[in-house]
């Protein structure tokens, strides 16, 4: 795992990359996960993968000015270790982790939204909401309507958001957020973000479909 | 740990003798009586697990005149065995007259071969669940509790032609169909005893599960039970009660369960933070409470979380 996706730079573990998660599945094709870093600065990347998944990689997340924190939904095959790399700026990564047990399907089942056939219909459409936190940065959660196919289902091809850029009023890029195939369908996404109002989100899916909104704090 | 140890070495022999002889699985069920022809059977307070076989929920049977009612079967073929084996020995071998299913859930409905040839029933809603869904439901008790769901199969039952007062086996029950625990969730009211077998839409001790359930409707089922004046009632899980208190309890774990989450979602919280919040003392003493409370999350959060989050422009 560390050559195939730490490309060769040094690794330490480290217990201050946390993967906090339930021990056990409930559903299979959305297991929560929540990765935080306590008290470890400079991270300017985050990987995090599940060794035992057929496609192992989950997503990849650079934090500019973001905490290093995030949270998401995966599709699990069976019971596997999940794991948080953290790269900081001297470039070496941190790496926690935790187990999940499950029974597992997760990835080879199609997603509900092609199984249906309504996912055209939605496609792209984005929700969202912004909390402001007393530390001065800002929650924001987030849902893109998307099958996030992962190709191991007899007879539909791979089809997932590539990435996602946050960006504050100005312009400026807060993070960018490259899920893979085991992210769950319709991702649910939090992040904690160091700015301070309405944030625009851009991306594209690895179609070419592009995603697009602009979020803010109020509520319905 | 030091393996030399020569009283260790006898130690771990024993054991291992322990264990082959206590291979075959024995639920060791014994019929508790609750009022003249009522009984039951009392699962334990825990989670699948492979030492106890997945016995976690109550189960029950009434002798009538003419044959018995069995209100649930179990968790597998052998709960089933063992349940009928006992049955048999308290009603003197009368016939089964009727085997009533309460709901979809496998550690309720999955020792139904032992029953082979009585009409085994249950609400329509619970029959299509089974059917679709009992392969799936089977296989993770599989996973989760081994060899005792050796040769288990599953047996979906036949849908109630009719619910209401029926007289079974000239036994005057009231058959009532309610929601919320699941989509369909049968409750049994023997007339004779004040004997309510109110399956899964009541807990006692012991924090609700959750995976098909609408809190709206069941609050309102808990309503419609309340009404019921019972002499005693079983609950899906936990002891027998005689009093409001177990409805009482599930209204409550439920309720917060419900304004908890939605005030999760309006605060902005992700799904894993919601599962490692505070559970408030009053709820402690519930069993599993804690896993249960994580598998809640689960089940209900996605739908409210998103009720928080406009559409962006």
């Amino acid at each position: 795992m560390a050559q195939r996706y730490l490309s060769g730079a040094p690794v330490t573990m480290d217990d201050r990359v946390r993967v906090l998660m339930p021990q056990s599945a409930e559903d299979p094709l959305a297991v929560p996960v929540e990765v935080r870093a306590e008290g470890l600065a400079d991270v300017v990347e985050v990987l995090v993968f599940a060794d035992l998944n057929p496609l192992p990689k989950i997503l990849e997340y650079f934090p500019k000015a973001a905490k290093p924190n995030l949270q998401f939904r995966f599709k699990v095959e069976q019971s596997t270790p999940v794991r948080a790399a953290m790269k900081t700026r001297d470039g070496v990564w941190h790496v926690g982790g935790a187990w999940v047990s499950a029974a597992g399907g997760g990835c080879t089942a199609p997603s509900v939204g092609t199984g249906s056939g309504l996912w055209r219909e939605q496609l792209g459409e984005v929700n969202g909401r912004l909390w402001p936190q007393k530390d001065g940065s800002e929650r924001l959660r987030l849902r893109v309507m998307h099958p996030m196919d992962t190709g191991l289902a007899a007879g539909i091809p791979v089809f997932h958001i590539e990435s996602l850029s946050l960006r504050d009023a100005g312009g400026k890029e807060l993070a960018l957020f490259k899920p893979y195939e085991p992210i769950s369908e319709n991702p649910m996404l939090s992040f904690d973000l160091e700015s301070k109002g309405p944030i625009t989100v851009s991306g594209r899916d690895i179609q070419g479909n592009l995603i697009s909104g602009r979020i803010g704090a109020s509520p319905l | 740990m030091k393996t030399s140890n020569p009283s260790l070495r006898l130690f771990a022999g024993a054991a291992l003798l322990a264990c082959t002889a206590a291979n075959a699985p024995d639920y060791a069920l014994k019929p508790q009586r609750i009022a003249d022809g009522v009984f039951w059977f009392e699962g334990v307070d825990e989670h699948f697990t492979r030492s106890n076989g997945g016995n976690i929920a109550n189960t029950g049977f009434i002798v009538g005149r003419d044959g018995v009612v069995v209100i649930d079967t179990g968790p597998s073929k052998l709960y089933g065995q063992q349940m009928r084996a006992q049955i048999d020995k308290a009603s003197g071998g009368k016939p089964i007259a009727e085997v009533l299913i309460t709901h979809a859930h496998p550690d309720h409905f999955l020792g139904n071969q032992a029953f082979a040839g009585a009409p085994i029933e249950a609400l329509p809603a619970t029959v299509t669940t089974i059917t679709q869904q009992g392969e799936t439901l089977s296989a993770n008790l599989y996973r989760l509790v081994g060899a005792w769901m050796q040769g288990t199969e599953v047996r979906a039952p036949t849908p109630l032609a009719q619910t209401g007062e029926r007289s079974i086996a000239g036994r005057r029950l009231r058959l009532i169909a309610l929601t919320g625990h699941t989509e369909s969730d049968l409750v049994v009211f023997d007339e004779a005893s004040g004997t309510l077998f109110a399956g899964d839409l009541v807990f006692f001790h012991r924090a609700a599960t959750t995976p098909n359930a609408d809190i709206a409707h069941w609050l309102a089922s808990l309503d419609q039970l309340q009404k019921i004046d019972f002499r005693q009632l079983v609950p899906g899980h936990g002891p027998i009660v005689h009093g409001p208190e177990a409805i009482a309890e599930t209204r409550a774990y439920l309720s917060w369960l419900r304004d908890s989450l939605k005030q999760a979602a309006a605060n902005g919280l992700d799904m894993v933070e919601v599962m490692n919040a505070p559970i408030p003392e009053r709820f402690r003493k519930l069993a599993v409470v804690d896993e249960e409370h994580t598998r809640s999350v689960s089940h209900l959060y996605p739908k409210l979380e998103i009720e928080a989050l406009p559409p962006a422009k």
